[in-house]
């Protein structure tokens, strides 16, 4: 039995469906995207709009540019000890035409990527605290490299 | 669209430049600003008193007088009287202030202005401030485990993936740059590095070596401007400022940018290159082009980045900066040469002075007064840079 409980480490930027999406807002005047959400005034210069419905993102889409962290970042990261190296993937989101950025999977690195790899979205825990998870969006390659 | 005003003549000259040098000396920012501003004021032979406009580029990490720098320069120099002005502008803020103190001139409102930058930076990665604070992109990223460099590398992969850039290449940056900084007495760093000891150097974010990525440093530098007439009545022939770009970026902006954690969409609206946008406003309103420029001044925050600018700043198309490394066009003595200052690379960042370094550079290398990293026959140079939340800056120099 699995007595962890499991919550986002940022909340309202992702569901924690099975499968998980990312939380964004399009604009009802121009259909433009925007994650995170945004709630105020659109920020298309030929859009006035002030309406937005909130809207999963596409799960999958395709690798623009992809590094890792080879240093332990500074707070607010949480670091596991020892720090555990992982890979970031910057992932273009075709209907949506934006790029959204995130870690990649634990156990991937960059020698197992490539800019137009297709990827897809899923949960992983960031840090833990006790008996929770904090878990975040990353980055899982949909085809072996 | 045409640029507003680009058939007036909207030139101004420089009178002298002045700089403190660059390191980690750990100083109050405000003795490297009074260095280099007595430096330029030395340098264009005016007395401090005969400056009717200060302009200073601000400094966050420094408390209030940051905040203010205009000011608390003009007070550690002695209160003159003199207008005032303070601009903050991330990596542009040089540029801001320099734009300040030109259109202040332009409008008739003074004939002889101050510029000064300095900074005293912090040791170690920049982090943001503390708290669980998501409504914040910078807390966010860094939550993340997004750091500075993440995105460096992201730009530099893209290339590798893309136009064929090797690690030798970003490699073959840094040499030529710290090559071109060991001929320079304000740059931090004056070693020649090999290239071996760039490779050697730890991996921070895959393909970036310690030695890739620029670092953090105080430094100071200062211009003192005036009108064409002005200048025309002391004689000699001085330096001219063609143009300031300080653009915004235009929606949907397709930058992978710090902080961000996502771009624009660009599901309603054109996507832009804001990055190419800077220096393109900077030709429009100079009446020139990338043919006319003898050198250049660009960001290169981690070497690859350097690749990038060849291309946002035309001297080459999209995917051909690595053919013109190789050629050696960018290094002093060839065609184009690139960052004859030594660059970040050389100097490290001391943020509000970085855009009045460049400047710096450029006056020097048009007076023929650059010593031994001098590019012959210099007549034009451009400067280009970009930083955080949409800013960034391209300045024209020339004879």
């Amino acid at each position: 039995m699995n007595s962890r409980t499991r919550v986002a480490a940022i909340e309202g930027w992702y569901t924690l469906d099975d499968p998980p999406h990312l939380l964004g807002s399009r604009c009802g005047g121009c259909g433009t995207y925007f994650f995170p959400r945004l709630s105020t005034f659109c920020r298309n210069p030929a859009c006035e709009g002030t309406a937005f419905e909130d809207v999963e993102l596409s799960r999958t889409g395709r690798i623009w540019s992809y590094t890792n962290a080879c240093y332990q970042p500074p707070p607010p990261y949480v670091a596991a000890d020892p720090f555990v190296p992982f890979a970031i993937a910057a992932v273009e989101l075709a209907a949506e035409r934006m790029i959204v950025l995130g870690q990649v999977i634990a156990g991937v690195d960059v020698a197992q990527l490539k800019v137009g790899m297709p990827v897809e979205l899923v949960l992983e825990t960031l840090y833990s605290e006790g008996a929770t998870d904090k878990v975040v969006w990353k980055w899982k390659p949909q085809v072996p490299a | 669209m045409e640029a507003a005003g680009a058939r007036v003549s909207r030139e101004v000259a420089v009178l002298g430049v002045g700089m403190h040098p660059w390191g980690k000396w750990g100083r109050n920012f405000v003795e490297y600003g009074v260095h280099a501003a007595r430096a330029a004021l030395k340098d264009a032979g005016i007395p401090w008193g005969d400056v009717q406009f200060i302009s200073g580029a601000a400094t966050m990490r420094c408390g209030y007088p940051g905040y203010v720098a205009g000011a608390t320069f003009a007070q550690a120099l002695g209160w003159q009287g003199a207008q005032v002005n303070t601009s903050y502008a991330a990596c542009a803020s040089g540029s801001q202030a320099l734009a300040a103190a030109r259109a202040q001139i332009l409008s008739g409102g003074c004939d002889v202005a101050l510029v000064v930058g300095a900074d005293t930076t912090p040791k170690g990665f920049l982090a943001p401030m503390a708290g669980y604070r998501p409504d914040d992109p910078d807390w966010v990223r860094f939550h993340l485990g997004i750091t500075n460099p993440t995105y460096f590398a992201l730009y530099a992969r893209r290339r590798m993936d893309l136009y064929g850039a090797t690690l030798d290449d970003f490699t073959a940056v840094k040499v030529k740059n710290a090559a071109h900084g060991a001929a320079n007495p304000n740059a931090r760093y004056r070693k020649r590095f090999t290239a071996e000891e760039v490779l050697a150097s730890a991996m921070v974010a895959d393909p970036l070596r310690l030695l890739h990525v620029c670092a953090t440093s105080d430094g100071g530098a200062a211009l003192v401007l005036s009108s064409l007439e002005y200048a025309r009545r002391r004689g000699g022939s001085v330096a001219r400022i063609a143009a300031i770009s300080t653009v915004t970026p235009r929606f949907a902006s397709n930058e992978v940018e710090m902080p961000d954690i996502a771009t624009d969409s660009a599901a309603a609206a054109a996507s832009h290159s804001f990055r190419a946008s800077i220096a393109a406003r900077a030709y429009e309103e100079a009446g020139l082009g990338p043919k006319d420029l003898s050198l250049a001044e660009v960001y290169d925050l981690a070497a690859p980045m350097e690749l990038d600018w060849y291309e946002y700043v035309g001297l080459c198309e999209q995917g051909g900066a690595e053919a013109l490394l190789r050629s050696g066009a960018t290094r002093i003595g060839g065609r184009i040469p690139v960052n004859a200052s030594g660059g970040l690379a050389s100097f490290g960042e001391a943020v509000p002075a970085q855009a009045l370094a460049q400047v710096c550079e450029l006056v020097w290398q048009l007076r023929g007064a650059a010593g031994e990293r001098q590019v012959r026959n210099a007549k034009v140079g451009i400067t280009a840079n970009q930083g955080l939340f949409g800013h960034g800056s391209a300045v024209i120099v020339k004879t």
